[in-house]
């Protein structure tokens, strides 16, 4: 046993409500610099939907994430030796066309236009060229257009649906949406890693967050097209990648990264899980239907006597354990099973849980009766407008039973909690739902607290990070705004 | 370019001021900006005609670097290659087609970055001068393969003991002052590429990740025992 220790995430769908503040806390702080402006490295998607870059989950187009060959586990997007042979013209890189092209307005026409007969605009101008430009597409461009044509129709996670699941999702009367937030998984077996013919990028040993060294990338572009989740962006203007960091200067001040400090919803937890990481290459090997056991099998009990030794003795620090043992991701990903990792049959094994949304409940119209479908208060899972299919596509890999779980659980703590506080639903049948949906009273109390009165220090578990000794902690960080490395600081010129 | 003086500062001077900015230039550059030390790829800003300047021109480039590599470094075999006709013919018309990509691909990024505003955006000045040198080079090489024949021997034996005679601190200018005056070009104009090298995006072909071949899948680093070391050099202490 090899262990080590990784910030995680669990985000819970259920209470998104896709407001992006997440996105706009985490622009302002790190990428608004030039070559950056184009870079969400959060943001929110609607699903059913294309994404941001459009159709990222496509990997027949995108060629990101393993793929298993002759029983070994491959890159889709290189091998060891194309990877030195395309490495002028990398076949599978995304181009800003794929993302959008930044752009800003011409505010100063708004003052300075001559007197006319219409009014003056602000013209959009496009921060790469400084010309003008029309506006085609933006990050959020699908914002809230669940069931449209142009973009939900579009959506990859669709394949899996019959066509009459298809048509159930997108039948105007049932129209449904939820949102999905993304940042950088920081994955146990990361591609953008694996694919960096450089080696500048890497993980952390303490705490597992994958970076990019900006003095030794070199710009050979091959994390963006390994990563799956599309989530190593290129900087233009540096020639070098550049990716979610977890905002480690802030996790090493004991602060939550600032997409989490800043959520609204309360939708975001981050705590501590220990692993085994010599167990990594066999399970990410396993077939699809058995990875989500597999993963978690490699996440460790931090209370077993033995994990604790093992711990030890791999130099994971006591401080850091007691953190594992007090971790809400621990609890919704491993105890609970209400988490589940986006897209494990990528096998990158992503450290970013989601808690699976509950739909709205179901109503229809009879003339001029609006009556709810459900009989009860809480809608059939079956039943769901989002069909459980989709959301095994998103969050399964593909295995129905394991959102099933995750869904009905949540929906037996609802019908618990309902019987507790109003009393309109027998406790007997409450008892009854949590007995079907494998959870006890004590684990529908203890779901209920983490869900809904969670505090600050419930969601966020930050482990001691043990980096006092780091020179950057001397420095003043608003001094080097808009410069280039974290870790070092310098003007991003290029040139000599 | 045909006195004397003139001979001996281009052929036995400019080697020496363009060997010693080179080695100086590149190994500081790699020490004081290590961030500057790549090419600055547009792919993702222009992706329709990238492809055919950006492979044609370094394969083409790669492969000519390598035939003059061996002409410098194993004339003797170079020549007795040539000493039956078709073989020579082979190596003749091989090496033409590799210059002829090299300068199709020259040509086809520059009229790229020139076409596209996207492209243009990230184009410096340095880029400019160094790309027109390296058409000048490619072009006066194809003018010296077609017009004075059979290069890929008399590189051997006259070029190659000048390069030598360089290298091993004698210079020896004898084998170029009857040189014409394309060839004289070529030699004066590679130079200035070599001096000119440190300062350009060309550094990147210094850091070409071989080392990707035999490197492990993931790597991790830990706190205090810095940048992980790429096989064989193994720091003690580090795990992974």
């Amino acid at each position: 046993m090899n262990v080590r220790s990784q910030v995680s995430m669990v985000f819970h769908l259920d209470k998104c409500i896709g407001c992006h503040t997440c996105s706009i806390a985490c622009k302002n702080i790190w990428t608004d610099r030039k070559g950056t402006e184009y870079m969400w490295w959060n943001n929110v998607e609607t699903k059913p939907g294309t994404g941001f870059p459009t159709r990222w989950e496509d990997q027949e187009r995108y060629k990101g994430g393993w793929e298993k060959k002759n029983g070994d586990l491959e890159l889709k997007s290189q091998n060891k030796s194309s990877a030195l042979f395309n490495i002028f013209h990398n076949p599978n890189q995304p181009t800003l066309d794929d993302y959008y092209e930044p752009w800003t307005y011409d505010y100063q026409n708004l003052f300075n236009a001559p007197e006319g007969a219409d009014q003056p605009t602000a013209k959009p101008i496009s921060m790469v060229t400084g010309e003008y430009i029309n506006v085609e597409a933006g990050p959020n461009w699908d914002d809230d257009l669940g069931g449209s044509p142009v973009y939900a129709q579009n959506d990859p996670n669709l394949e899996s649906l019959t066509p009459q699941q298809r048509e159930q999702l997108f039948a105007t009367e049932r129209l449904v949406f939820f949102y999905f937030p993304r940042i950088c998984n920081h994955c146990l077996n990361p591609a953008c890693v694996a694919a960096c013919p450089s080696g500048a990028l890497y993980k952390r040993g303490e705490d597992g967050i994958v970076l990019i060294d900006q003095k030794r990338c070199r710009g050979w572009r091959a994390c963006v097209a390994a990563c799956p989740y599309k989530k190593t962006y290129f900087n233009w203007s540096t020639g070098k990648s550049e990716k979610c960091i977890l905002c480690f200067p802030r996790l090493e001040t004991g602060q939550a990264p600032a997409c989490f400090h800043s959520c609204v919803g309360r939708i975001r937890y981050l705590g501590v899980l220990l692993y085994d990481a010599a167990r990594i290459e066999e399970v990410a090997k396993l077939p699809d239907d058995e990875l989500i056991e597999g993963q978690r099998s490699l996440i460790l009990d931090p209370f077993d006597p033995e994990v604790i030794a093992a711990a030890r003795a791999s130099g994971v620090h006591d401080s850091v354990i007691e953190s594992a043992q007090k971790s809400p991701v621990y609890q919704f990903v491993k105890v609970w099973k209400l988490a589940l990792p986006p897209h494990l049959e990528y096998r990158t094994f992503p450290m970013l849980f989601y808690v699976p949304p509950m739909s709205p409940v179901m109503a229809s119209q009879d003339g001029g009766v609006i009556d709810h479908v459900s009989g009860d208060l809480f809608h059939d899972i079956e039943q769901s407008r989002v069909p459980v299919a989709y959301l095994a596509k998103l969050l399964g890999a593909g295995q129905e039973n394991k959102v099933r779980y995750a869904l009905r659980k949540q929906k037996a703590v609802r019908w618990y909690r309902r019987a507790l506080t109003v009393g309109d639903v027998t406790m007997d049948v409450a008892k009854r739902m949590l007995a079907e949906a494998d959870c006890s009273s004590d684990e529908a109390e203890a779901i209920y607290q983490l869900t809904s009165l969670c505090t600050f220090e419930d969601r966020f578990v930050i482990p001691p990070m043990h980096r006092e000794e780091a020179l950057q902690m001397m420095e003043d960080p608003l001094e080097h705004k808009a410069n280039a490395g974290f870790g070092f600081v310098s003007a991003p010129h290029r040139g000599m | 370019m045909t006195s004397p003086t003139m001979n001996l500062l281009l052929f036995a001077m400019l080697p020496y001021v363009a060997l010693f900015v080179f080695f100086l230039g590149t190994i500081m550059r790699y020490r004081k900006a290590p961030f500057t030390y790549s090419s600055l790829s547009s792919q993702f800003l222009e992706n329709n005609q990238h492809f055919w300047g950006l492979t044609a021109l370094h394969y083409g480039i790669f492969a000519i670097l390598m035939g003059h590599l061996m002409g410098l470094l194993i004339p003797r075999q170079v020549l007795l290659w040539n000493s039956r006709p078709l073989r020579l013919y082979v190596l003749e018309i091989f090496s033409l087609a590799f210059a002829l990509m090299a300068l199709v691909g020259f040509v086809g990024v520059i009229e790229r970055r020139i076409r596209y505003p996207k492209a243009r955006t990230v184009t410096t000045p340095a880029d400019w001068i160094v790309e027109s040198m390296l058409i000048l080079q490619a072009a006066a090489g194809i003018y010296v393969a077609i017009f004075y024949p059979w290069g890929t021997s008399w590189y051997s034996t006259s070029a190659a003991p000048y390069l030598h005679s360089i290298f091993l601190f004698r210079p020896d200018i004898s084998y170029l002052v009857t040189m014409p005056l394309i060839v004289k070009f070529h030699v004066v104009n590679g130079w200035l590429i070599v001096g000119f090298f440190p300062f350009t995006r060309l550094v990147h072909a210094l850091v070409a990740p071989l080392p990707y071949l035999w490197r492990k899948p993931q790597l991790v680093r830990w706190y205090g025992i810095g940048i992980l070391p790429v096989w064989p050099r193994r720091a003690s202490g580090v795990r992974d």
